[in-house]
């Protein structure tokens, strides 16, 4: 279809839930307050490891207003975690803590005042065991085992994976490069901390208010970790005030919420402090790379081989689909015909790491594209046009038998390079001129400068461009655990009103899946968005969606969305075709009306369409599902990477380096997305902003550190994170190519888009200055250093040097699909 | 320690019986019903918090209700007149300058008072006034482009009155 063909569809429209943000009236989860609520406090580790010898909370249990105080011991003695295959977490722990922050203790009392004094009173026995706060000191100390389970001491998952002879690709390239990178983790820093209000009714059922990106699987582990029936138990999603990723797993609040209310028999409120917060974590995990790959003269890759050790803190959280993140999606965006891929995530005592915004593929996609620059380098090739010339193919398969479907990155290349006034700027910026002033050679001089205008001192301020692209993943093809139902559900009702209620599992978190549900629908039946009544995540009420992670929701809710409205259409149209003595296949239904085109004077108003319908049918409510295509490799580990269809993102950053101070000042962002279609321009161009500024943050100073086993920096005035002055303008241009597997042909924009701006960052500062920093963030200490060892003559480069000693398993090894065409023939479970 | 205070907020005039300590932040929220104003910190750090005293934005988590008895409190909730949204609050929803929406009430006042003090701002005084407000959705990209959009209708509203 084209643009002209769409009504709702391409607007520019408002957000449908955008105006009770601007009045405030949208109720985030500690906007709740409830008849005789009482407020909950947990108790946190002050050590990094320890075993529980005795905990007393005797004197908690004295103080005045305090309603319950409770420990592991009050809960089932059942571990959680949100992988089937991780379970390793307690809501309060019972014998061992492993992290400071560790919850081990509760206490609900009449206000938070109260609680938080009771809950000092609380008193545990500690037995301190040594505190593995890195990877090297974690395989260092097998003796130290934080967990009693995993592929090795102190080892959560370990992967191998080989597709295609990689050694007899890398022994034939022109150019070989290894390079050694490292990304520092950082917090997902959303705004609302994270806040749950639970109500164990005296019915003997459970509603749990909480601003997760994931409600289903909150229901389904409270279910286990209160062993009380699911059925008996509601949750619903809040409005979630800035997710990113951080509030997509069940948490310790949330379940003693739950608890506290049951002994008290009050709903009660946890809402976290940012400190909390800071120690709740699951944010990306610092990532160390040892990449190698092979070039040929004109820059095509042959192979890549690509090694990760990911830091995961003290428990598995997403950590397993991370570990195959950090290596599953670089294929997917330029041609590689063969690839080798080695993983191993650690267990370190600090806060578990899970998944951030782009979720595992930042950090390899900062390894490939630094490296490529370094390659296009020293091939003498122009870095934008040597990834315009190996782009991978549409409609075929990776190296790791993944589907490419439509890949719009070449023209988002061109879109850059063309915007940025790229070949200019190369040529004229960095370069000799930039080496020449560090290395204290003298200004150029104009043929018309005359000897008594005295020059102005040459600007410590170096210009520099850089460029670099992505893919991601509109959505994970497989569900957290293994079953066969969808991974989207909507049901559309039509009332005799005109109205339509759309209720789906779907969460909004500021992204506007509400928004985009109302769009879809009002697209199809003709009507205006706010005709239509979304009622999101509630899991009494709607249907299960898995949540918002992996920039599935716009696709899977979206296609749901299409199918029930559909549903609901052909009743409707079916009632009218008879009122009008027309076929069905006659009729459209548009400007609230159905009716056919040419005698629309006759078309019937959608309220009245909708009793016809109603007259003929019964209740007019019908249901929509979604699977994704089946595409897993068949290999063991291949379920995690396959997506419906992938995003691209191209990016150049222009930006000033300063020599003196190591202050980089960022000029201008011009990225390019191929979002397959822009639902509403708007969101989109919101969804790339964001990631882009994200991906400053992390690019240039955001850090989750710690210092003798305490988090450095648990507070947002000294974790630093952009503000309006750090943000540079962003240009978005959003490239289209209406993707078969998408809504109307649309593909994920919330994530993708934040990869290619921090190597993008990166190559421009080396283009500035001819440094290379090779981790994240780059501070200015870091490009002083770097700038210090290029004035003594040494390669001027600042990153990783040390390599953990660690044996990889045997890879499992795989013949590369590099190139073979996508599947003709797409099953799609649940279409209709 | 409690006190009886006495509040003007958003022009009507409120009373509530609190611990000295509480902040502005939490008698707003807590005992006078106006979730509207937001936490981020607590601790002064994110600007989620800002109303406006006697016009100027102040971090009601650093606030102490006694020290603003006699001024004019703002919230979010006290910026449309009636039915009619500010200007501000009008871009703001056109414009998709609130995603989550949970730093835009602050984001709100602060503009306010930008406006209230410099009709036309460029982009880089916007910048600077927002400077103290976190927000991590947007990229700001949308927050100012909204905030230079009601400022240029302001600017005509002014024209034609």
């Amino acid at each position: 279809m084209t643009k002209s063909d769409f009504a709702v569809i391409g607007q520019p429209l408002p957000k449908v839930d955008a105006w009770a943000k601007v009045v405030g009236e949208t109720k985030y989860a500690d906007d709740l307050f409830l008849p005789r609520m009482v407020y909950g406090k947990l108790h946190r580790s002050s050590h990094a490891h320890a075993r529980i010898r005795s905990i007393d909370t005797a004197r908690a249990r004295a103080v005045p207003g305090v309603y319950a105080v409770i420990t592991g011991a009050d809960l089932p003695r059942v571990k959680f975690g949100i992988l089937p295959v991780s379970q390793d977490e307690e809501a309060l722990c019972t014998e061992k803590v492993r992290m400071v922050g560790d919850a081990v203790a509760a206490v609900a009392a009449v206000d938070e005042e109260t609680a938080e004094q009771a809950c000092r009173l609380i008193e545990v026995d500690y037995e301190p065991l040594p505190a593995l706060m890195s990877v090297f000191d974690a395989l260092a100390h097998p003796e130290v085992r934080i967990h009693e389970y995993g592929d090795g001491p102190n080892v959560h998952k370990s992967v191998a994976l080989q597709f295609g002879d990689v050694d007899t690709a890398l022994t034939g390239a022109d150019l070989v490069r290894e390079d050694v990178f490292f990304f520092e983790g950082s917090n997902h820093l959303p705004m609302e901390q994270h806040a749950a209000v639970a109500h164990w009714g005296s019915d003997g059922k459970l509603t749990l208010w909480s601003s997760t990106q994931t409600p289903h699987y909150v229901h389904r582990l409270l279910a286990k970790v209160l062993d009380t029936p699911a059925a008996h138990i509601r949750v619903i999603a809040t409005p979630v005030g800035g997710g990113f990723g951080g509030k997509t797993e069940p948490f310790a609040h949330e379940i003693v919420a739950c608890q506290l209310s049951k002994l008290t028999g009050r709903p009660v409120k946890i809402a976290l402090t940012r400190e909390e917060v800071f120690y709740t974590h699951r944010g990306r995990h610092p990532v160390l790379m040892w990449i190698k790959t092979g070039f040929t003269k004109q820059g095509d890759i042959t192979g890549c081989h690509l090694r990760t050790w990911l830091d995961g803190g003290a428990y598995g959280s997403y950590g397993v689909a991370s570990t195959f993140y950090t290596g599953v999606i670089n294929p997917v965006t330029y041609k590689m015909p063969v690839y080798k891929f080695e993983a191993a995530r650690i267990f370190t005592n600090k806060p578990p790491c899970g998944p951030k915004r782009g979720h595992g593929t930042p950090q390899p996609r900062f390894a490939l594209e630094c490296q490529l620059d370094k390659a296009a380098e020293q091939l003498g090739l122009d870095p934008a046009e040597m990834r315009r010339r190996i782009v991978a193919e549409p409609f075929t398969k990776t190296a790791n038998h993944l589907t490419i479907t439509t890949i719009g990155l070449g023209e988002c290349i061109d879109k850059v390079v063309e915007a940025s006034g790229w070949r200019e700027k190369r040529a004229r910026f960095g370069g000799t001129a930039a080496r020449a002033a560090v290395s204290g050679g003298s200004r150029e001089g104009g043929a018309g400068c005359t000897p008594v205008v005295q020059p102005e001192p040459p600007s410590p301020k170096k210009p520099g461009i850089g460029i670099a692209c992505s893919a991601y993943l509109t959505g994970a093809g497989t569900a957290i655990y293994w079953n066969d139902m969808p991974h989207s559900g909507v049901i559309t009702r039509a009332d005799r009103s005109g109205g339509v209620a759309v209720l789906c599992g779907a969460t909004d978190i500021g992204q506007g899946s509400d928004s985009v549900l109302a769009y879809l629908t009002a697209e199809v039946l003709g009507i205006e968005p706010k005709d239509v009544h979304v009622h999101p995540a509630d899991t009494s009420l709607t249907p299960v969606d898995l949540g918002s992670y992996s920039s599935r929701v716009t696709l899977m809710c979206g296609m749901a969305a299409i199918q029930a409205a559909e549903r609901l259409r052909a009743v409707i149209f079916q009632a009218v075709a008879q009122r009008l003595e027309v076929s069905p296949t006659s009729l459209v239904a548009r400007e609230r009306k159905v009716g056919v085109p040419d005698d629309w004077d006759r078309a019937v108003p959608f309220a009245q369409a909708v009793e016809l319908g109603e007259a003929i049918h019964g209740v007019l409510a019908f249901p929509g599902s979604y699977a994704p295509p089946k595409r897993a490799g068949k290999y063991k580990g291949g379920g995690v990477g396959p997506s419906p269809c992938y995003s691209y993102s191209a990016c150049v950053v222009e930006l000033t380096v300063d020599e003196e101070t190591g202050q980089v000042d960022l000029g201008n962002v011009w990225i390019a997305h191929d979002v397959g279609r822009a639902l509403n321009p708007l969101l989109v161009e919101g969804q790339v902003e964001g990631s882009v500024y994200m991906g400053i943050g992390e690019a240039l100073m955001e850090e989750q550190v710690f210092r003798k086993n305490l988090h450095k920096q648990p507070s947002m005035l000294e974790y630093k994170s952009p503000t309006t002055l750090e943000t540079p303008e962003i240009h978005t241009i959003l490239v289209e190519t209406d993707d078969p597997e998408g809504p109307f042909g649309a593909k994920e924009a919330g994530q993708g888009p934040l990869l290619p701006v921090i190597p993008a960052i990166a190559n421009a500062i080396y283009h500035a200055l001819a440094i290379r920093i090779d981790e994240v963030p780059i501070t200015p200490d870091k490009i002083l250093k770097a700038l210090e060892l290029k004035r003594l003559g040494k390669p001027a480069r600042v990153g990783p040097v040390k390599l953990p000693l660690f044996t990889f398993k045997e890879p499992i090894v795989v013949e590369s699909a590099f190139g073979q065409p996508a599947d003709a023939v797409v099953k799609r479970p649940f279409a209709s | 320690m409690k006190v009886r205070v006495t509040l003007t907020v958003n022009g009507e005039s409120r009373e509530a019986l609190v611990p000295v300590h509480k902040t502005l932040l939490e008698v707003l929220r807590e005992d006078l019903g106006l979730t509207g104003t937001k936490h981020g910190c607590e601790l002064g750090e994110c600007g989620t918090c800002t109303v406006l005293l006697d016009g100027e934005p102040v971090l009601s988590c650093l606030a102490l209700p006694v020290e603003t008895e006699g001024c004019r409190i703002t919230t979010v909730e006290g910026m449309a007149e009636g039915g009619r949204l500010h200007p501000l609050q009008q871009a703001f929803a056109e414009l998709g300058a609130a995603q989550c929406g949970y730093c835009t009430p602050g984001i709100l006042l602060t503009a306010t008072a930008l406006l209230a003090d410099r009709p036309s701002p460029t982009r880089q005084e916007v910048k600077v006034a927002l400077a103290g407000n976190l927000c991590r959705c947007t990229g700001y990209t949308k927050i100012l482009d909204a905030v230079e959009l009601a400022a240029l209708r302001m600017g005509r509203q002014e024209a034609r009155t």
